[in-house]
Parts: structure tokens; sequence; C-alpha cells
């Protein structure tokens, strides 16, 4: 079980640290063993319209291999700055990755998605592997991802 | 220097560089595997446009196809909701079989990159690629060294067998070990981002994207132009977005190109980084250049080996150089003995006389010939110890001694005695030693005793060179020089043949029975050993614990064990054999003598011995069922008395094991010497050494510097000599 607990003082405007408008909450990507390397994971929030708005995590030191998350790298126009204080290493296949930040109110029953890049070395890249709308009755439902992520919750 | 640039990083990273070098060659497998593997897109022009479609037909859930270097094409795509992959036939499309990555290949490769630590190990691995490169560099500049010069880097190697193993493999996998540990650190930087790869930012997201009703992909028209050699990685745009684009990335570039209309929107070419990262990253992996891939884990091979041989060596200098117990202050010393010396056998016989010297009650400093000082205000004496290596060159410790002469500028009142070691397979036999002796004579240094030569660390000589020495100083010393050595075995004479009594040499051949050696023993490695003729028996007399050397007359093969022996006036070991009957025994043990044996092949062989010289070359011939050509020279002083193994040597004759017998007696009317018999026979000695003859002289040291000398005057009109015959291991010589 990894368990990150993000302190996040972020410059992201999704999360704002200590405010009334805004709520603790804890995500849990479970990957199942699929027999590879640890594997990137990149979570970050489209809006409405599709468009990427931020990212929350990024699971992976190494910035070469970010253009592998591609959905992710389209979407921040690989700007690299913008995760700066909010890396972890990459998850290892059947291991968990746990991080609990603040969201803001506001990202939530608005049309927001939460996605999930993942990419394993040597094996099939896996863009938006899952796509969780960000709304107040999808807390606590498991939603299965494609290739290596068995299950994705968001708890608040 | 060089020495501690290659035995540190060698002691330190040697289980690291194998484990490096191990993995790394079950790794160079996989691309011949790959290979053998892939099915050849036998030479017919595809499209990737043509290939995909193919893919297609069978598999509408494709999402990506990528095309491995060895040529393997593999398919991922979505079926029920399920990811999965497979291989496919690259001219057909047709599945050939599932694409499962190897779990073993991901533990290996895991292992070879980062010992399973991340990027800590990948940090240490990086480390080992740097050790092996040092490792490499300083192995070749030592070798250099050490066989006297680049010009003889592949010159046979000598020394001992961990010595000649460590230079023969180190010397074969060089280019292989260099190419693979530059390449690494290449790797090792570009995972650290320390210098660039050239991977790509990706391509910004395309704003004209038509949109409209998506192509059949073999209707592609930016796919129809790229050749499949050329693919690397097509990726499909999603199921149902009419904005998504496709991804190709391929040998020179990579683009997106828009589903509907069929057209590259956005091309980006490989900038040279990426292109020399992607060369380095063949040459590493060999992943494309299968053949490289297995050379390079060939090299790898080695390594482990080099790694065990190397720290032998060490291990062996290092117990041979002893501390010396009770060194004296040099300026208060009356008595200096300066060693020269690579291997370290020199230092023990320095320390035999370092201690015989203190118990006499002399105040002795031994130190390196290197930290020769201007003066020693106490000195009475000098030594100076010192082997010869390279092609007649200083060994490690008396590098800088000539140089260092130099700077001496008053010659010392004390005399110097300078003793040489060496091997005289060489063809420069203690080369270094008369340098220094004439340096030192050029000088106007005193001499206390003339230039002696030990050939291949010889106690005997050694001690020899003590009774000289005790006359010289009017003290009584005894070297007694004790190098390890190996179990003995007690050996039954079986029979015995005397010759010689007449003409005051009383010579016998020795005939003893091969120990019988229980199971045990042998698995132990404790039996008495295999060994041929020329080899080395040593004997241990009563009361002595130097051994003596006889040269063997038989094989493993004869069954028995035979030696020649001359019965020396007052000589122990010598009067002890000669007083032996069938029935009584003797301690002895095997040296191996591997520099004295016929070349293989079948070109001619000339044999030259006299007196007990002709055992071995006796034991040659009976080995010579093969009847290649053999010319035996045999040298004695009277055919009725001292023509040993006379009756064989009739028998070989007419069996054709010796071709031809040429004899010289002294001491007959018109007595003659070898050397007399070779000048005559010179129109035919050069005819068989054109032919690529090799010579074999055995015996005592005045008759091998007499059969020099005259092959010296046969040799000079072919424009070759002994000396250059030597180099070639086509002169060699036992001489004692
Ligand atoms: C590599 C090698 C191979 C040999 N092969 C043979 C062989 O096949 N047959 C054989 O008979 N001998 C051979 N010898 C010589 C042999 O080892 C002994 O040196 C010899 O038998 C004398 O030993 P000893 O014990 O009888 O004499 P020691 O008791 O050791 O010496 C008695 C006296 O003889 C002198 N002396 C000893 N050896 C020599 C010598 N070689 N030349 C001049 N003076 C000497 C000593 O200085 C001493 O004064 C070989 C030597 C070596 C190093
Ligand atoms: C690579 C090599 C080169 C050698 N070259 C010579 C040489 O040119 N002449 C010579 O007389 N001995 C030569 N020798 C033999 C050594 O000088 C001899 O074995 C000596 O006893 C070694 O002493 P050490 O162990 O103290 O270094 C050579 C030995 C080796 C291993």
């Amino acid at each position: 079980m990894k368990s990150l607990l993000a302190t996040l003082a972020l410059t992201t405007a999704l999360t704002i640290p200590g405010l009334a408008m805004a709520r603790p909450v804890t995500l849990t990507t479970t990957l199942n063993a699929y027999g590879g390397d640890g594997a990137y994971l990149a979570l970050y929030v489209t809006d409405a319209a599709g468009a990427y708005k931020g990212t929350l995590w990024m699971a992976g030191g190494k910035s070469k291999y970010y253009s592998h998350l591609s959905d992710w790298s389209r979407g921040s126009a690989g700007d690299f700055s913008e995760i700066s204080g909010i890396t972890g290493a990459s998850v290892g296949a059947g291991r968990s990755l746990k991080i609990t930040l603040d969201l803001a109110d506001a990202l939530f029953d608005a049309g927001y998605e939460l996605h999930i890049d993942a990419a394993v070395e040597d094996m099939r890249d896996s863009p938006s592997e899952v796509v969780a709308p960000l709304t107040s009755g999808g807390a606590g439902q498991a939603i299965s991802g494609r290739r290596y992520i068995q299950s994705f919750t968001y708890d608040m | 220097m060089l020495r501690h640039l290659h035995k540190f990083p060698g002691l330190l990273a040697v289980l690291l560089v194998s484990a490096l070098a191990l993995s790394g060659s079950v790794l160079s497998l996989l691309p011949a595997l790959d290979r053998a593997g892939a099915v050849a897109a036998s030479g017919a022009q595809i499209s990737v446009a043509d290939l995909a479609g193919r893919i297609a037909v069978d598999y509408p859930g494709v999402e990506q196809i990528r095309r491995t270097a060895s040529g393997k094409v593999i398919a991922f795509y979505f079926e029920n909701g399920r990811p999965a992959a497979v291989v496919v036939d690259p001219v057909s499309g047709q599945p050939l079989s599932e694409y499962a990555p190897s779990g073993f290949e991901r533990w290996v490769t895991n292992l070879h990159r980062s010992l399973f630590l991340g990027d800590g190990g990948r940090i240490v691995a990086g480390g080992g690629a740097l050790a092996m490169l040092v490792l490499a560099l300083s192995g070749l500049q030592m070798t250099a060294r050490r066989m006297g010069g680049w010009r003889h880097l592949f010159d046979r190697a000598r020394g001992t067998g961990a010595q000649r193993l460590h230079v023969q493999f180190g010397r074969l996998a060089f280019a292989g070990l260099v190419l693979s540990s530059v390449t690494a650190l290449y790797m090792s930087l570009a995972t650290f981002e320390l210098i660039p790869d050239g991977m790509s930012k990706p391509l910004a997201p395309p704003t004209e994207v038509n949109g409209g009703k998506p192509l059949p992909v073999d209707q592609i028209a930016a796919l129809q132009g790229i050749d499949l050699d050329q693919l690397r990685e097509l990726t499909f745009p999603y199921e149902g977005d009419a904005t998504d684009v496709y991804a190709i990335k391929a040998a020179t570039g990579e683009g997106v190109i828009d589903q509907a209309t069929g057209r590259m929107l956005a091309w980006q070419d490989h900038g040279i980084a990426r292109q020399v990262h992607e060369l380095i990253y063949m040459l590493h992996t060999g992943q494309g250049l299968w053949w490289l891939g297995l050379m390079l884990g060939l090299s790898a091979l080695s390594v482990p080996v080099m790694g065990a041989t190397g720290a032998v060596v060490w291990w062996t200098r290092r117990r041979a150089r002893p501390g010396i117990a009770g060194n004296c202050a040099a300026q208060a010393a009356d008595t200096v003995i300066l060693v020269g010396s690579e291997g370290g056998s020199t230092w023990g016989f320095a320390r035999t006389l370092h201690e015989a010297l203190t118990a006499a009650g002399h105040k002795v400093h031994t130190a390196p010939m290197d930290s020769l000082l201007t003066s020693y205000s106490a000195a009475e004496r000098m030594f100076l110890l010192t082997a010869t290596y390279g092609d007649g060159a200083a060994p490690a410790t008396a590098g800088s001694f000539l140089k260092r002469l130099e700077a001496v500028r008053t010659s010392p009142a004390f005399p110097v005695a300078i003793l040489g070691f060496g091997d005289r397979q060489f063809p420069k036999f203690c080369q270094f030693t008369q340098d220094v002796e004439e340096a030192l004579a050029g000088k106007g240094w005193a001499s206390l005793m003339p230039l002696e030569t030990i050939d291949r660390q010889s106690a005997q000589e050694f001690a020899r060179w003590g009774e000289a020495l005790s006359r010289a100083m009017g003290e009584d010393l005894a070297l007694v020089h004790t190098a390890v050595r190996p179990q003995s075995h007690t050996l039954t004479l079986i029979s015995r043949s005397d010759y010689g009594s007449e003409v005051q040499a009383p010579t016998s051949v020795f005939r003893f029975a091969v120990p019988e050696s229980s199971l045990a023993a042998r698995l132990m490695g404790r039996a008495w050993p295999r060994f041929a003729a020329g080899d080395l028996v040593g004997i241990l007399p009563p009361d002595s614990i130097l051994p003596r050397y006889y040269s063997l007359a038989s094989s493993t093969r004869d069954g028995f064990i035979e030696i020649c022996v001359r019965k020396h006036p007052g000589g122990l070991c010598s009067s002890h054999l000669h007083g032996l009957q069938p029935g009584d025994t003797i301690e002895a043990f095997v040296k191996a003598n591997p520099g004295f044996r016929p070349a293989r092949g079948s070109r001619p062989v000339v044999l030259i011995g006299a007196g007990t010289g002709v055992g071995p070359l006796a034991g040659f011939i009976r080995a010579n069922s093969a009847g290649r050509p053999m010319h035996l020279y045999f040298g004695g002083r009277n055919p009725f008395s001292d023509f040993l193994y006379r009756r064989e040597i009739d028998g070989w004759l007419k069996d054709r094991r010796l071709t031809s017998l040429t004899t010289a007696f002294s001491r007959v009317k018109g007595g003659t010497y070898v050397q007399d018999r070779l000048r005559k026979d010179a129109d035919h000695l050069r005819a068989m050494i054109a032919d690529g003859a090799q010579i074999m002289v055995c015996g005592g040291r005045e008759m091998a510097a007499g059969v020099m000398g005259a092959l010296a005057e046969v040799l000079a009109p072919a424009g070759l000599t002994p000396i250059a015959l030597k180099a070639q291991g086509r002169y060699v010589e036992d001489v004692y």
C-alpha cells in the first residue's frame, strides 16, 4: 500500500489549501498485476468542454518519459513547471497510489472530469485510461481502468 | 600509478562489474533470438498504410502498431473491453503468435541497469561502467608495457597461468568492453538527463483537424508514403473521436496525420541528438544489430574470468611480497638491498638475503630500486636484485631507477653486487640487469662480485650465488630460499641404467613408478599430476629443504617417471640419487614447464643436447609416434661410455620416430662438440629453419652458450638470429 499525503501548498488554481470553499479529497488508484515495470501516472482535470485545466499529481520522476502520457502532455503542452512539487515515484504493478489534497468545491457537479494517463516502459501507452466525472454522488464509487488501473476512487 | 588505477577499481568493483557483465551477456542474446523469431519482410516494399490496412481487417479494434528493431511487428488492440497484443506477419498482417513481454527479460534488464535499486542502483551501475572503462584502458596499457611495447601487444602471453589467462581474455575482449562501457556511460548520463537524448517534446495539438468522415487506414496518403521498415510506432485515433489524429513515429521523425484527409498535419524531424542516442542505444543493446550484440555479450562473458584471474594475480603478488622484518633505516644500514620486481617473487629472494645478512650481524635496509637515494652514509655494500620485464625492460619497482641513478653525482665508496632474475625463454634474458650493470660501470661504481643471473626463480642458482657471496664477503651465509613448495609424493625406483663412469661423468637414467593416488587425493587435487617430457620434477634430498630440479624424460602416457642425472662431486642430491637401488624411495613433486615443449604441428624439430640434456629430448622422441621429422644432435665424451639412450635411439631411428642422429664426442681422437657439428651441418639446418623448424636446446649453461653462438653463425646468411627465433617461440632452451 503506497500512501502519499499531499500536504500541498500548490499554486494550481484547482487546489485551495485551507480555504472554506475547498474540501479534502482522497484519490486512490490501484494498479493491477500487468507484469511490467512501475507505471507513470498523470492525474489531471478537464472542464466541461474537455479542455485541460490543471494537474493534480504526477507519479514518475523522469520528465523524458512524460511524452508517453500523451493526453496529459498535449493538454499541458509539456509545461513541466506546473508539476513541480506534486511529483512522486512511479507506481509498481499491483500497488496503490493514495493522495489527499484540498480540491475547490467549484470543481464538483460542474462537468469537470478527472483523467488518469498511464504509461509503462515497453508497454502500450494508455492515455485517459480513467475518466471520472467529478460529482458529489460519484464519491466512493470505484471506476476501473482499461489496462493498468484496476480501480480508481475519490473520497470526500 | 597505472597499476593502482587498475587494481583499485578492479578489486572494489569486481562483483558489480561481473554482475553487470553477466546480465548484459544474457540480454545480448535477445536481439538474436528476437530476430530468429521475426518473419523477414522478404524484401517486398510495403507501406505502413498497406500493413495497417491488413491488420485492421483482422483486428478492427487495433490501437497501435509497433515495429521492433529486429523487424517484429506487434499490433495492440482492444477486444471485448480488454487490451491484447499479437505479433503479426509484416507482409500479410496475419497473426503469428500472442505477444507477451517476457518477465525474465524485464527482470534481467532491471538487474542490469539498476540492480533493482531504482535511481540509486542506476548511479551504481553507471559507476560500474566507468570502472569497466578505466579497467579496460589501464589494462591495455599495462599489457603493452608488460609485453615490451605496443608492437608486441599480440605476442604470446607470458607469466603464470592466471596472468596469461588475464592477458589473453583481456586482449580479446578489450574492444567489446570499451564499446559496452562507453555506450553504457552515455546511456546513464542520458537517463539522468545530463546529456540530451533528443527525445522530442510532444507535438502541439493540431488545430486544423478536418473532423470529417475518417478514411480507411489503408487509404491514408501520408501512411502510404512511409515504408514499413521506417516504422517505429503508429497510434490510431480514438474510435469515434473525429477530432483525434494518427500519431506516427518513424526512423527519421514523428508526426500527426488527419484521419479524414490523410494529410500529415505536423511533422518533426529527429534532431542529431536523437540520432546519436538511437545509434548508441543500438550499439549498446545490439537491438537492430544482433551480431554485434552477440559479440558484446561474448566479450562481457570474459569479465568474471578476468575478475577471478585478476584477483589471483593480485593475491599471489601480495603474498609474494613479504613484509621485511627488521628493516633498518637507509642512512643507518651497512648493507643496502634494492629490489626490482613486478610479480613479487624477487622480493622473496631479497628477504632471504636480508635475513641471512641480518643473522650475520649486519644492519640491512631493503627497498624498491625506485627509491634509490643519492647517498647512503653508513653503507658498506649494496645489492641490486632485479627482474626483467617487457622486451628487456625494467620491472614495476625499477622503472625510474636509471633516471635516479643519473642524479647520483658522486660514486659511492662501497661496492655493488648485481643479481638478475629472468627467464631464458625470453630473447632478452636479464637484459635490464645488464643495462643496470653497464650504467653503474659507466659511472665508475665498484663491483663486489660479477653479475649473476637466476633463471626462473631457481632457488638452487640462488644458493650457489650465496656461496660465491660468502667467499666474496669472507663470511658464512646460507641462502636457503624456499618458495611455496607443492605437496611432495614418495617415488619408488624401478630401474636404473648407468653410464659415463669411465670418463669421469657418472650419469644414470633413473626410472620411478608413477605413484598411485586415492580417489580422495585426486578429488582434492593432491594427486601426482599429469606430466610431459620437458616438465621438471623437484626432488628433496634428505637433510635439505631446497629441492633440486631434474628435467623429465617421460610423459604420463609412458607410465613411468624417468630422469637423467649426472653425479656432481660432493653433490647432495645427485649423490643421493646415485646411491639408490631399485625399491628405494625419494620425495618428489612435479613443476610444469610448458615453455619447453615441441610446438604443435608437423614442422621439423631440431633437438640439441649434451650429457643429461638429452633426457627430455629422448622423451620428445619417444612420444613422436606420428613420425614428424625430428633431428637429434647429441654431445658426450665417449661413445662407449656416456652415450646415453644409445640402444633406444637405435630403435627410434628404425621405427622413424627419430629422423636423423648426429653425435659429437669430445674425449676421443679428433674430439668434437655439438656446436662443431651444427656449423658443419649449416646448409641442412638453414633449410630446415626455412621450412619452419623449431630448435630445442637442453643441457648445461656452457653448452647452451656454445650452441647459441654456433647457430648465430649458421643463421646469419639467412638474415636470422637465435634471438629472433626465440621471440617466435622457435628457439627454446632448458638450461641449468
Ligand atoms: C631447470 C633445471 C633442470 C635441471 N635438469 C637436470 C637434469 O635433467 N639432470 C641433471 O643431472 N641435473 C639437472 N639439473 C641440475 C640439478 O638440479 C642439480 O643442480 C644437480 O643435480 C646438483 O645438485 P646436488 O644436490 O647434487 O648438488 P649440491 O649439493 O646442490 O651442490 C654441490 C656443488 O655443486 C655445485 N653445483 C650444483 N649444481 C651445479 C650446476 N648446475 N652447475 C655447476 N655447479 C653446480 C654447487 O655450487 C656446489 O658447489 C637441473 C637444474 C635445473 C635448475
Ligand atoms: C610478461 C613478462 C615479460 C618478461 N620479460 C622478460 C625478459 O625480457 N627477459 C627476462 O630475462 N625475463 C623476463 N621475464 C621473466 C621475469 O623477469 C622472471 O620471471 C622474474 O623472476 C620475475 O620476478 P618478479 O616476480 O620479482 O617480477 C618476463 C616475465 C613476464 C611475465
